[in-house]
């Protein structure tokens, strides 16, 4: 199951590049979207899938599934949630102002 | 006392914006002239310890650990290059004195030249490679300051730039080549580096140290190809021209040579490349310098050709068992500060008496300046090297002719005396050009009258022509107190120096003097007929030339380079960035042999799982097709959702509960942005950009795997979970173990998490928000 989730994951990265190799904004953020759940199903896999019950104490049960990585993730799904939606108001922003979403178009001035 | 001396210029340079200040109604150049004179003074009170032998050492501890200490020593070859800078550093500040006016910005003039006297002197009394190193330097920024002093002109600001680019180009070379030395010997004084010489002489790097070092001393005594900057530093006040760029700095590469000739003395290797490299540039400096028509223009190139000249007499003592070059060279070094400053001091006479220094615009100043002419007549003969016993230029010419005629070594060096001759020839047509254009011939076509020029500005030509004509006359009076300690100096023998005027007619030498002299005189009487020949040569391959194209073009060649892949698209720096990333990955995995898999201790793979799996890599893969926004949006949920379900299978309850919540809200997100977002139109992408983000999305993608299931395969230790799996009631009070995590046991990464949020709220509520105002208006 852990190698048939490492390529799982590993086609989810080759979607996601693909996708950040885009020219529209819109696609680059569904590939950073991608990647981030790649990312984190990565982290889940390596900590060894399915072994035990999920990780609240009962009484009886001895095998849990390893908490550590679970709550590593947490903290990366609301992360990468912010700056999604961040990125998003900044593409929503960009767009309003220079009326292009191609990034081949948006490359600043000489000066900058 | 010795370090005191050495940091009297420094320290006195440090007040003069004090005096410039204080009493502006005296010309600031008669306090200066205190500081060379003392000095002078000073090293003329060592000259009979110098007779006996003696040395003087003194040292003041500056950085002990690193063995770098500010060790003096004053021997013969230390006392000859003292005695030139203070003394022609005092008549250049007398002279600079009437030269300058005093509307010029003289604080700024003498600070500089203190520095670099101050500079030279530690260059020259330096024991210690590092602070010799320093010190030279010192020369190369004060020289840099002294050429660019009138820095409202453009000419200036390039001779200067060229000069520091070359100097310190070649500095940093000896920067090198001192560092190895000290590697191998082990030491940084150049005592104890002479008495070790065998060390670098058997070390692996001896030819990269030797040509280091000859890099070092080429560039700073303009050998050729290096001697491009010294004809543009003639853009200077012509009193720095007369000090830098004729007796003191450009002879501090030939002193550099002198100072270790020890070490390499013997090796065939550095007499060939000195001898070879000096006698180059004594010719083409000579024959370059008939070709110009400014006075310092002909007085720079001929000090090329003076100074390869001396490097050449180096070159010959090293490798071939000829005492007489030594003895040659340290006479003619001291021969040309004599006649080369005279002769700097008398061009600036005449410029500023006329107004001009182009000798097509110069003739008959002998019946307006008479005295001066007279000045000029020793200067130039004694660098014609002339016949006649009050010319000590003809005495070390002679020498020099000596020296060039190499006994039993290879046929090819029947050329040396031949390129000597060549190059005399020149010298010769030069000096005499240099002599009679200006103050014979027809009536001047000047702006101005001129006329004799004031007292005050002949007496430092004056002293050092009535030297040129004392040592002409006499020239076994120095021959004890300075001649023979300088070679014992460089070469480590006592000679037995009686420099005579005639040899007889069965002497060689004196036959190519006559040479030179006859032919000289019929080029120099038909020079009309064959000078045009100069115009067969393009300018395009002169060094000067070559320096612009690589100056230029190293601004050019860097641009290119940046704007090659600075080109401003994302994409473009995100290839380089993934690719840069695949490529190092990819590398240790081969190397380290770093891929394995392991089938041990895998969960069985489940039906329901796989589907939701392939769903997963499927509708990440549509979106990548998906026309329609809307529909992008949608299947990025169908991934989203799938990966909430693969933490239901995989016992991750509030991963599934925070998946799911964020999912939607991200999905709502996108949504509400929706009206506002792009419409996704279709983007033609040519066909190799196309195969380019196929092959990096799809070997990134591969790589992730292999290394996901390689360090799979490699558990070394078991997990710390069961630590907290233990403690979670007993610690943290609570049965559900990723939340005691999460606000317990790592507390602090929720936190910041929190703060992420907030940052992200606050970031997106201001650019919705903050506008500048005319655009809320539009």
């Amino acid at each position: 199951m852990e190698i048939f989730m490492s390529i799982v994951s590993g086609c989810l990265v080759a979607a996601g590049v693909y996708l950040l190799l885009q020219r529209q904004i819109l696609k680059i953020i569904i590939g950073t979207a991608i990647l981030s759940h790649a990312a984190h199903l990565l982290i889940l896999t390596m900590g060894k899938l399915d072994r035990g019950a999920p990780p609240i104490i009962k009484d009886g049960i001895t095998k849990y599934a390893d908490p550590l990585p679970q709550a590593l993730i947490l903290t990366s799904i609301v992360i990468s949630f912010g700056v999604t939606s961040y990125l998003l108001v900044l593409a929503y922003r960009t767009y309003n102002e220079n009326r292009t979403d191609n990034m081949e178009q948006l490359r600043g001035t000489d000066n900058e | 006392m010795l370090h005191l001396v050495i940091f009297i210029p420094f320290l006195f340079a440090l007040i003069i914006p004090l005096l410039r200040t204080k009493l502006s109604n005296i010309h600031l150049g008669w306090f200066v002239l205190a500081v060379p004179v003392l000095l002078f003074t000073y090293f003329i009170s060592f000259l009979e310890k110098m007779i006996q032998g003696e040395k003087i050492h003194s040292t003041l501890n500056w950085i002990p650990s690193l063995d770098i200490n500010f060790v003096f020593v004053i021997d013969g070859l230390s006392m000859l290059f003292s005695l030139l800078i203070t003394g022609i550093g005092s008549l250049v500040v007398l002279y600079s004195i009437f030269y300058l006016n005093k509307k010029e910005n003289l604080g700024h003039f003498y600070f500089y030249l203190l520095l670099f006297m101050g500079a030279m002197l530690g260059v020259v009394l330096s024991d210690n490679i590092f602070v010799l190193y320093m010190f030279w330097e010192f020369t190369s920024i004060s020289s840099f300051l002294l050429i660019g002093f009138w820095f409202h002109r453009e000419k200036s600001r390039y001779g200067a730039l060229k000069s520091m680019l070359i100097t310190v180009f070649g500095g940093l070379a000896l920067f090198a080549s001192f560092l190895l030395m000290s590697i191998t010997t082990g030491s940084t004084s150049i005592r104890e580096i002479i008495l070790n010489s065998e060390a670098i002489i058997n070390s692996n790097y001896f030819v990269l140290i030797l040509i280091l070092f000859l890099l070092g001393a080429f560039t700073k005594s303009a050998q050729f190809p290096f001697h491009t900057w010294l004809p543009d530093a003639m853009e200077a006040p012509t009193p720095v021209s007369a000090y830098l760029h004729s007796a003191t700095m450009v002879k501090a590469g030939i002193y550099l040579v002198a100072r270790f000739f020890l070490v390499f003395q013997g090796e065939q290797l550095f007499a060939i490349i000195v001898s070879v490299f000096g006698i180059v540039t004594l010719a083409w400096g000579s024959f370059m310098a008939v070709r110009q028509t400014d006075l310092k223009g002909i007085l720079a190139f001929s000090t090329i050709s003076q100074l390869g000249m001396i490097m050449a007499m180096l070159g010959f003592g090293a490798g071939y068992e000829n005492k007489v070059a030594i003895v040659a060279a340290v006479f003619h070094i001291f021969n040309h500060a004599t006649f080369k400053g005279s002769l700097f001091m008398v061009a600036g006479i005449i410029d500023h008496e006329t107004g001009t220094r182009d000798i097509r615009r110069l003739g008959g100043l002998y019946t307006f300046m008479p005295i001066t002419a007279t000045l000029a007549f020793f200067g130039t003969f004694s660098m014609a090297g002339f016949p006649l016993p009050v010319f000590n230029g003809f005495l070390s010419k002679e020498m020099f002719f000596k020296a060039a005629i190499l006994d039993n070594v290879l046929d090819i060096s029947i050329l040396i005396p031949i390129l000597a001759v060549i190059g005399s020839i020149f010298t010769f047509v030069y000096s005499m050009i240099l002599f009679f254009k200006p103050f014979t011939g027809k009536e001047n076509m000047l702006d101005r009258q001129p006329h004799e020029a004031p007292i005050g500005l002949l007496v430092s030509p004056a002293i050092l022509v009535s030297f040129i004509i004392i040592i002409g006359l006499l020239p076994n009076i120095i021959s004890e107190p300075i001649l023979a300690p300088a070679v014992s100096a460089i070469n480590g023998e006592i000679p037995l120096i009686n420099i005579h005027f005639w040899h007889g007619f069965t002497n060689i030498p004196i036959w190519m003097s006559f040479t030179v002299v006859v032919i000289g005189t019929l080029l120099f009487r038909y020079r009309d007929k064959w000078t045009p020949f100069y115009n067969v040569f393009p300018g395009r391959w002169s060094a000067a030339n070559v320096y612009d194209y690589l100056v230029n073009n190293t601004f050019t060649f860097a641009k290119s380079v940046t704007s090659f892949f600075m080109t401003g698209s994302i994409r473009n720096y995100l290839s380089i960035i993934l690719g840069f990333l695949i490529g190092t990955l990819a590398v240790t995995i081969y190397i380290t042999d770093g891929f394995a898999v392991s089938y041990d201790d895998l969960a069985p793979i489940t039906w329901p799982v796989a589907f939701t799996g392939i769903t997963m890599v499927f509708a990440s893969i549509a979106t990548i097709f998906m026309k329609n926004r809307i529909a992008a949006i949608l299947v990025l949920g169908v991934v989203g959702y799938g990966l909430s379900i693969l933490f239901v299978f995989f016992k991750a309850p509030d991963l599934a509960l925070t998946q799911l919540i964020i999912e939607t809200v991200t999905v709502a997100l996108f949504l509400l942005c929706f009206y506002h977002l792009p419409d996704l139109t279709k983007t033609k992408e040519s066909l190799s950009r196309k195969t380019l983000n196929i092959v990096i999305s799809l070997s990134a993608g591969f790589i992730v795997t292999i290394i996901a299931i390689a360090s799979h395969s490699f558990k070394k230790f078991d997990a710390i979970s069961e630590y907290f799996i233990e403690t979670s009631v007993s610690l943290g009070g609570g049965h559900n173990i990723v939340n005691v995590i999460l606000v317990d046991m790592r507390g602090l990464d929720t936190l910041f998490e929190i703060t992420v949020l907030g940052i992200a709220a606050l970031a997106i509520i201001s650019m919705i928000k903050l506008r500048k105002k005319e655009e809320v208006d539009s």
